[in-house]
């Protein structure tokens, strides 16, 4: 078993709206060994991003509260660090980059002050020195013309350049874990297939552990070797890349997989899931896919499943009644 | 040849940047001598990725903008040269849906008024008649008459999608143009919608343009593929012909960066140099020629034609007419 990087044990993080709480994720456990690419997917308000904020700790701006479990990297809870201690974690150890490359920079400072600044938060080193590890970074990210580059405005970078930028500063710490959040969706396929493979290397070179948050399902395929699948603020499947796909066990999962068109297949009809996601503050009882799912039973509609390893299989995890029969409501 | 719904001939339109005193006027060339013809009843999609200038195509089209030169013939009719008035009553032959569910809806008005506004602008039925078309259409696109009563703040993305097809429904058109319709929704909302869409063209013998930067979308819901590139189209063909035999470049090149939902096959890929370039000064000779893995010495000079290299399967690429 190789070196556990992170370990999210029972996470429930909580928003307040008006006078009453709501509650965005619930019960979430995972953990993320040393080297590895893990995908995170799910539809838009699963509680995908909050997961990553909550890892991150930077819900502390929003009504958004961790009310339970613990957040262990490399064996240290960061739930009881200081603010001071977890800045020191954030973007050297831990670092995120995010959906919208061009609103995380900023607009009226050249990339080469930003980048500067963000290298010497976390190494002490002089000026000349953070800046040559800029230029380094971004060479290594592909930049072609990295002394144009860095002195530019986030403006006069396209989309792919900026998020190549943000990667660049990322990764100028050598963190060892990076949360990616939807990297890739803001932008065109061709930049997205860019980025993927500069996003591989980078775990290949560094072994970084990455956990890459998505909807897209075929980015999934091409990048991970293991996968959570969300839905309504729960893990709902857990298995390696291949299990997942090729025999995957959650009716939502299997859902999804069937919905998302394939090119080269020919069909005119897709399957899909009927209704939608519900809403977090008038969730179901019982199972949340209940609602939406062809094969629940009034068991489904009453108790709430827990998340359970699949018979006969090491590493497949499921929260489902169907396919785990011996669990007791 | 009427048996065109629509034929474009060679549409222009240019935006000018960099306006003010003194300053030297620039064009923005967002769509560039593009031609095509769409048959009725058909699905005709037009692809590429941003900045290709497909959505000011379907604005063009639509008449929301007017074209430096070229001929949009609706039904024989060259449609570009109309002024607003004579454009009206033609509106209701030629309906839009667009991307974004949330700012296509006032978000003050109720589902049934925004339903039965079309109608009241295109027809000139009793308020009866209307709410009764209303309560017709709702249940057509999969919403019951209750969520009339509703304001679109009410409704998720998918549903608010549903309105607007059935707003773009209410008048009987005989084309919609759909500027990414499924982008803003997730995949299981995506495919509820386009399955809607297809129900919809068979009841009513819709003809469909639609517009999209996601390939695999593109191929469930097309009978021909048109793939946009800096303004131009540099192919079209039928949909299998298409992702069978690939042709130009950046067609093979757009292809193969999709990825895969399946862990075990990956796509040999077309790498693709450097970054799409300023559609205020497009390159000399071929558009494509600077990111393209074959460039030659005539790609440089000469704008290729787009040529027919099989039967309904046009090319822009010099190595296309030499082969």
């Amino acid at each position: 078993m190789s070196e556990t990087i992170l370990e999210v044990k029972n996470l429930r993080t909580e928003f307040k709206r008006e006078k009453s709480y709501v509650t965005a994720i619930h019960d979430v456990s995972f953990s993320l060994n040393k080297g590895e690419i893990v995908g995170l997917v799910g539809e838009s308000g699963c509680g995908k991003s909050v997961t990553s904020m909550s890892i991150m700790r930077l819900l502390g701006d929003t009504s958004g509260k961790i009310t339970n479990g613990e957040i262990r990297f490399k064996g240290r809870n960061l739930l009881d660090l200081s603010e001071r201690e977890m800045q020191t974690i954030r973007g050297s150890r831990i670092s995120m980059i995010f959906q919208d490359p061009m609103s995380s920079l900023n607009p009226p400072i050249r990339i080469e002050k930003q980048m500067i600044e963000a290298v010497r938060i976390h190494e002490n080193c002089s000026k000349e020195q953070a800046r040559k590890i800029a230029a380094d970074m971004l060479h290594e990210v592909g930049i072609p013309d990295v002394e144009n580059t860095l002195r530019s405005y986030p403006h006069q970078l396209s989309g792919g350049m900026c998020q190549r930028v943000m990667i660049a500063m990322a990764m100028a710490c050598k963190p060892e874990l990076l949360i990616a959040d939807e990297p890739t969706t803001a932008l065109d396929v061709t930049i997205q297939a860019q980025i993927m493979d500069l996003m591989k290397k980078i775990q290949k070179e560094n072994g970084t552990t990455i956990l890459l948050i998505t909807h897209d399902l075929g980015v999934v395929a091409q990048m991970c070797s293991r996968v959570l699948v969300m839905y309504a603020g729960r893990i709902v499947e857990q298995a390696d890349v291949h299990e997942l796909f090729y025999n995957p066990k959650h009716p939502y999962t299997k859902g999804l997989i069937a919905c998302v068109p394939k090119i080269g297949s020919d069909v005119r009809r897709l399957p899909s899931i009927p209704g939608s996601v519900p809403d977090l503050s008038v969730m179901p009882k019982g199972c949340k896919f209940a609602p939406r799912c062809q094969y629940a039973s009034d068991r489904c509609l009453k108790g709430e499943p827990d998340l359970v390893l699949v018979d006969g299989r090491e590493n497949h995890w499921i929260r489902c009644y169907l396919e785990s029969k011996d669990q007791t409501m | 040849m009427d048996e065109n719904l629509m034929s474009v001939q060679d549409l222009v339109k240019t935006f000018e940047v960099n306006k003010g005193f003194l300053a030297q006027k620039k064009y923005v060339h967002a769509v560039n001598h593009v031609s095509f013809d769409i048959k009725p009843g058909e699905t005709f999609s037009l692809v590429g990725e941003s900045g290709c200038g497909k959505s000011t195509t379907a604005r063009l089209l639509n008449h929301l903008i007017r074209p430096d030169s070229g001929k949009i013939l609706f039904e024989g009719k060259d449609i570009a040269a109309l002024k607003e008035d004579e454009m009206r009553p033609l509106r209701s032959d030629i309906q839009m849906i667009f991307q974004d569910p949330y700012g296509s809806l006032d978000p003050r008005m109720k589902i049934q008024d925004l339903i039965a506004e079309p109608l009241l602008i295109h027809t000139n039925l009793s308020a009866g008649e209307r709410l009764k078309k209303v309560q017709e259409l709702l249940g057509l696109v999969g919403l019951s008459p209750e969520h009339g009563e509703r304001y679109p703040h009410e409704f998720s993305g998918g549903q608010r999608q549903r309105v607007g097809i059935a707003r773009a429904l209410s008048v009987n058109p005989k084309m919609i143009i759909a500027d990414e319709p499924v982008s803003a929704l997730d995949v299981s909302i995506q495919a509820q919608v386009l399955n809607l869409m297809q129900d919809l063209q068979e009841k009513f013998h819709l003809t469909y343009l639609f517009i999209s930067h996601d390939l695999s979308v593109v191929e469930m819901i097309s009978d021909r593929i048109g793939v946009m590139y800096l303004g131009t189209i540099v192919e079209t063909a039928p949909k299998k012909e298409i992702f069978a035999h690939p042709l130009h470049p950046y067609t093979k090149a757009l292809l193969s960066a999709v990825p895969i939902a399946d862990p075990e096959q990956h796509n040999e890929r077309v790498a693709l140099k450097g970054e799409l370039p300023s559609p205020v000064n497009p390159p000399s000779g071929c558009l494509f020629h600077t990111r393209c893995p074959y460039c030659t010495k005539r790609c440089r000079e000469e704008r290729p034609q787009l040529t027919e290299v099989s039967p309904g399967h046009f090319c822009r690429c010099h190595l296309m007419e030499s082969a």
